[in-house]
C-alpha cells in the first residue's frame, strides 16, 4: 500500500506539509543542541582552566571540515536547483557529491579522534573532554544519519521521483552545517 | 518551479486514491500490528497505555502497603524490601507520566481526534506516526524489562538526580539506572516524532474553510502541548545522553569530584519537568471543553480566551523550573524571582477554570458519564491548582518540601490530569471509538466508586504532609517520636481508599469489554455534538470519510444558537 492520504496534499498553512515538518524537526533539534552547548558554555565561563585544555585542540583540521562540511552544503543547494529544474539524474550526483563531503568530514574526525585519544585525551579525561566528544558526537550522528536518508534521496531522485525531497534533505543538511559552525569556535577557537 | 512539484505531488496521490479506500483486503498484521490508519495507531497508544497504568496502579498499591502496614506481607506481592521499595516508588512516578499520561492523553487522543476532527483523512505522516508508536513500544519493554536485571530496577526516584543515578555504588542499580535512561530517551524520542506529526498534520491539513477559530479546543492544545513538548524536552534528551556517558563511559557532566555539576542535571531535568505538566494538562483541559459544552448545550465562553491562556501557560512554563530547587542550593534572590513566576503562571490557568465555570452557567447539563468527569475535573484540579500556591512560595516550600503535602498536591494535578482527563474523554468517544454505546450504570458506579477514594487517598497525605510526614521514609517504625497514631490512621486510610479504587476499576474495564461485544449500536452522532467526527461512521472506516472529506462552515461550538430553528447543535460541516 503506497497510497497517500488526502491529508497529505493540503497545505492550510501555506506552506509544503514535508517542508514545515522538517522545520519542525530543525526547532526541536536546535533545543538538544542548545542544551548540550548551553550547558558547556555554563562551564566553561566557570572553569577558567578549561582554556589550557582547549588549547591541545587542533583548529587547523577543524578549519579544514568547517571548510569540507560549508562546501558540501553548496553541493546540497545546486542539487536543489537541479531538481526544481526537473534534472533528477544531475540532482541525485550533487546529493552523493554532499554525501562525499559528510564521509570526508567523519574521516578527518576519525583520524582527529585517534590521535588526541592516544594521546590521553580521551573522553573521560576531564568535564571538557567530555563536552567535546558529546557535543562533536552528537554533530556526528546527525552527519551520519544525514548521509544516509541522503543516499536514499539521491536513489528516487534519480529516477525523477519526489524530487522535493531533495530540497528537505537539503534544509537539514544545512542544518547540521550551522550546528558545526557553533561548535567549531566554542570548541576549538575559544581559548 | 516549487509549484511544479506540488501538482507533480498531487497526481501522485490521484493514482493511488483508488487503492486507499478501494477493496484492497488488509491482512491481520497489517491491520493491527503494523497499521498505518491513524485511529488504529491511537488504539495501540491507548491499550498500551492502559496496560502501563495497570503495572503502575499495581506499584502504587504494593509500596502504599508497606507505608501503612510496615513489617506485613501486601497481599500478591509480599514483604516489600528497602530496594524495592525505592523502585517501586520510581516506577510508579515514571510509568505513570510518560507511559501512561503522554501516550493516553497525547498520542492515543492526538492521533484519534486530530484527523477526524479538523475533517482529514489521516495523519500527513502515517508511517512516522506507526513508527513513533514502535519506538515507545520498545520503550516501554525497557523499562519493564529493567526488573528483571541484576540489581533490580532503578530506585532514585523519577527525577533521577546524579549522584544517586549516575554512580552504581550508590544507587546499586548499575543496569537498572541505564535502562531507565534508555528508555526515557526512548519515549521522548518517540514523543518528538508524533508531536511532528501532529503539528503538521493541524497545520496543514484541516478541512476546507476552517480557520483558526473553528479548530476545536482539544486540537489547538494537543498542538500547542506537543510544541512545547518540543521545546521543552531537547536539553533533557542531550542531558539524558550525558548520563549515559557518566553512568557507562566514565565522564563526569554531573560528578563534582571531577569537574561536574549535580545542580545542572536538575537545571536539564526540571526546565523539561515542569513544561511537562502543561504538556499533559492541556490535552485533558481541551477534552473537557469538548465535554462540557456538548453537555452543557453552550457555546464555550470565551474561545478565544481558552486559546490564549494556554499559550500564555505554555510560555510562562518555560520560566518557572527552578521551584522543584528551592532547597537544592540555588541563590535565594533567584528564588524570589522563580516564586514570583510560579505565582504568576497560576493566573492563566485560573482564568481558564473561570471560563469553563461561566460555560457551565446557564446550561442545560445533563449528567452523564463523560460529563461527571469532566465536572470532577474542574473540581479536583482547582485542589491541585491552589495547593501549588502554597507551594510555589520558596518561604514555605522550604518547610513543605519533601512531605507528603508536596506529593499530595501533585497527585491533585496529576490524577485529574491522567485519570480523570482520561477517563472524560474515553466515555465521550467511546462510541466514535468502538460503534457502542458504553452501558451508563456502570459508568456512573466506576465514576463515585473512583472519585470518592481519590479524595480519601489524598486529603489524608495534605493533612500529613502539613504535620511534617517525609515522603521517602520506608518505614516509620524507626522514627516512633515523629509518627503518632493518628498519622498511622490516616496513611492506612489512604491505603484502603487505594485498594478500593483499584479494585474499582474492574467496573471500568468489565463494562468496556462487554458494552464493545454488546452495547447497543451507537449512531453516528449519539451526542448531538458538532463537531466532525461525529459525522463519520461509528467506527469510522479507514479513511475516515468514504464518501467524500467534509467541509467547514462555522466554529465547533453552536449550541443552542438562536439563529437556528429546530435543533440546539448546529454541526460545522452544515451549509447555511
Amino acid at each position: 500500500m503506497s497510497s497517500r492520504p488526502i491529508a497529505t496534499t493540503r497545505s492550510a498553512a501555506g506552506m509544503p506539509t514535508p517542508r514545515l515538518a522538517v522545520w519542525w524537526l530543525i526547532a526541536s533539534e536546535i533545543v538538544i543542541f542548545g542544551g548540550v552547548l548551553g550547558s558547556y558554555i555554563m562551564h566553561r565561563l566557570a572553569h577558567g582552566i578549561w582554556a589550557d585544555y582547549a588549547a591541545n585542540t587542533n583548529p587547523w583540521i577543524g578549519a579544514f571540515n568547517t571548510f569540507v562540511l560549508l562546501s558540501s552544503s553548496l553541493s546540497a543547494v545546486l542539487a536543489h536547483q537541479a531538481a526544481e529544474r526537473g534534472d533528477g539524474k544531475r540532482a541525485a550526483n550533487l546529493l552523493y557529491l554532499t554525501t562525499l563531503g559528510g564521509v570526508v568530514f567523519l574521516c578527518v574526525k576519525a583520524f582527529e579522534w585517534t590521535t588526541e585519544i592516544s594521546h590521553g585525551m580521551t573522553i573521560s579525561a576531564n568535564t571538557f573532554w567530555s563536552f567535546y566528544y558529546t557535543a562533536a558526537g552528537i554533530h556526528a550522528a546527525h552527519v551520519i544519519a544525514g548521509g544516509i536518508i541522503m543516499l536514499f534521496v539521491a536513489q528516487t531522485a534519480k529516477r525523477n521521483e519526489e524530487l522535493h525531497r531533495v530540497e528537505i534533505i537539503g534544509i537539514y543538511w544545512h542544518f547540521v552545517d550551522l550546528v558545526w559552525i557553533f561548535l567549531f569556535p566554542l570548541l576549538y577557537i575559544a581559548k | 518551479m516549487a509549484e511544479s512539484i506540488r501538482v507533480d505531488h498531487a497526481a501522485h496521490h490521484d493514482d493511488h486514491h483508488g487503492a486507499h479506500h478501494g477493496g484492497h483486503e488488509m491482512s491481520f498484521t497489517e491491520k493491527y500490528v503494523f497499521p498505518l490508519d491513524h485511529k488504529m495507531i491511537a488504539m495501540q497508544y491507548m491499550f498500551t497505555g492502559m496496560f502501563m497504568a495497570l503495572i503502575g496502579g499495581f506499584f502504587a498499591y504494593a509500596f502504599r502497603w508497606q507505608i501503612a502496614f510496615p513489617g506485613t506481607e501486601a497481599p500478591l506481592w509480599g514483604q516489600v524490601s528497602p530496594a524495592e521499595y525505592n523502585s517501586l516508588v520510581t516506577n510508579h512516578g515514571s510509568i505513570m507520566i510518560f507511559w501512561v499520561a503522554m501516550p493516553v492523553l497525547i498520542a492515543a487522543f492526538g492521533n484519534y481526534l486530530i484527523p477526524l476532527m479538523i475533517g482529514a483523512d489521516d495523519m500527513v505522516f502515517p508511517k512516522i506516526n506507526r513508527l513513533s508508536y514502535q519506538i515507545f513500544l520498545i520503550s516501554a519493554i525497557v523499562i519493564l524489562s529493567s526488573f528483571f536485571v541484576e540489581g533490580g530496577a532503578f530506585g532514585g526516584a523519577w527525577t533521577a538526580y546524579p549522584p544517586l543515578s549516575t554512580k552504581a555504588e550508590y544507587s546499586l542499580t548499575p543496569l537498572g539506572s541505564t535502562l531507565w535512561i534508555t528508555a526515557v530517551a526512548l519515549e521522548f524520542v518517540a514523543f518528538l516524532l508524533g508531536g511532528i506529526n501532529f503539528i503538521t498534520t493541524a497545520m496543514n491539513s484541516r478541512a476546507p474553510g476552517m480557520k483558526m477559530w473553528d479548530i476545536p479546543m482539544v486540537v489547538w492544545m494537543i498542538v500547542i502541548a506537543s510544541i512545547l513538548f518540543m521545546l521543552s524536552v531537547g536539553p533533557l534528551l542531550a542531558g539524558g545522553i550525558m548520563m549515559i556517558f557518566d553512568q557507562n563511559l566514565g565522564t563526569a557532566f554531573f560528578n563534582p569530584d571531577k569537574g561536574g555539576d549535580p545542580i545542572l542535571w536538575q537545571h536539564l531535568f526540571w526546565f523539561f519537568g515542569h513544561p511537562e505538566v502543561y504538556v499533559v494538562l492541556l490535552p485533558a483541559v481541551g477534552i473537557v471543553a469538548e465535554i462540557i459544552t456538548v453537555f452543557g448545550r453552550k457555546k464555550l465562553f470565551g474561545y478565544k480566551t481558552v486559546l490564549y491562556t494556554a499559550i500564555g501557560t505554555g510560555v510562562l512554563s518555560f520560566t518557572v523550573w527552578a521551584h522543584h530547587q528551592f532547597i537544592a542550593g540555588i541563590d535565594p534572590r533567584m528564588a524570589n524571582v522563580f516564586t514570583v513566576t510560579t505565582l504568576l503562571i497560576s493566573v492563566p490557568i485560573a482564568e481558564m477554570m473561570f471560563v469553563y465555570i461561566a460555560t457551565l452557567y446557564g446550561g442545560s447539563i445533563t449528567l452523564s458519564t463523560p460529563m461527571l468527569w469532566a465536572l470532577s475535573f474542574i473540581f479536583e484540579f482547582l485542589i491541585g491548582g491552589i495547593t501549588g500556591i502554597f507551594l510555589g512560595a520558596s518561604g514555605n516550600d522550604i518547610f513543605m518540601h519533601d512531605t507528603y503535602f508536596v506529593l499530595a498536591h501533585f497527585h491533585y494535578t496529576f490524577y485529574p490530569i491522567a485519570i480523570i482527563g482520561t477517563y472524560a474523554g474515553f466515555t465521550y468517544w467511546f462510541p466514535k471509538m468502538f460503534g457502542r454505546m458504553m452501558n451508563e450504570k456502570l459508568g456512573k458506579l466506576h465514576f463515585w466508586l473512583t472519585i470518592i477514594p481519590f479524595n480519601t487517598i489524598f486529603l489524608p497525605l495534605f493533612v500529613l504532609g502539613a504535620a511534617g510526614h517525609h515522603r521517602r521514609i520506608f518505614d516509620y517504625r524507626n522514627f516512633p517520636e515523629l509518627s503518632h497514631p493518628w498519622m498511622w490512621d490516616l496513611q492506612a486510610l489512604a491505603t484502603y481508599s487505594l485498594i478500593v479504587m483499584l479494585l474499582a476499576q474492574i467496573i471500568f474495564f468489565y463494562n468496556v469489554i462487554t458494552s464493545w461485544i454488546s452495547g447497543p449500536k451507537a449512531p453516528k452522532n449519539p451526542w448531538n455534538a458538532n463537531t466532525f467526527e461525529w459525522t463519520a461512521t461509528s467506527p469510522p472506516p479507514h479513511g475516515n470519510w468514504p464518501e467524500g472529506l467534509p467541509t467547514c462552515y462555522r466554529g465547533p461550538y453552536e449550541y443552542s444558537h438562536p439563529d437556528r430553528k429546530g435543533s440546539d447543535f448546529w454541526p460545522q460541516n452544515e451549509p447555511g
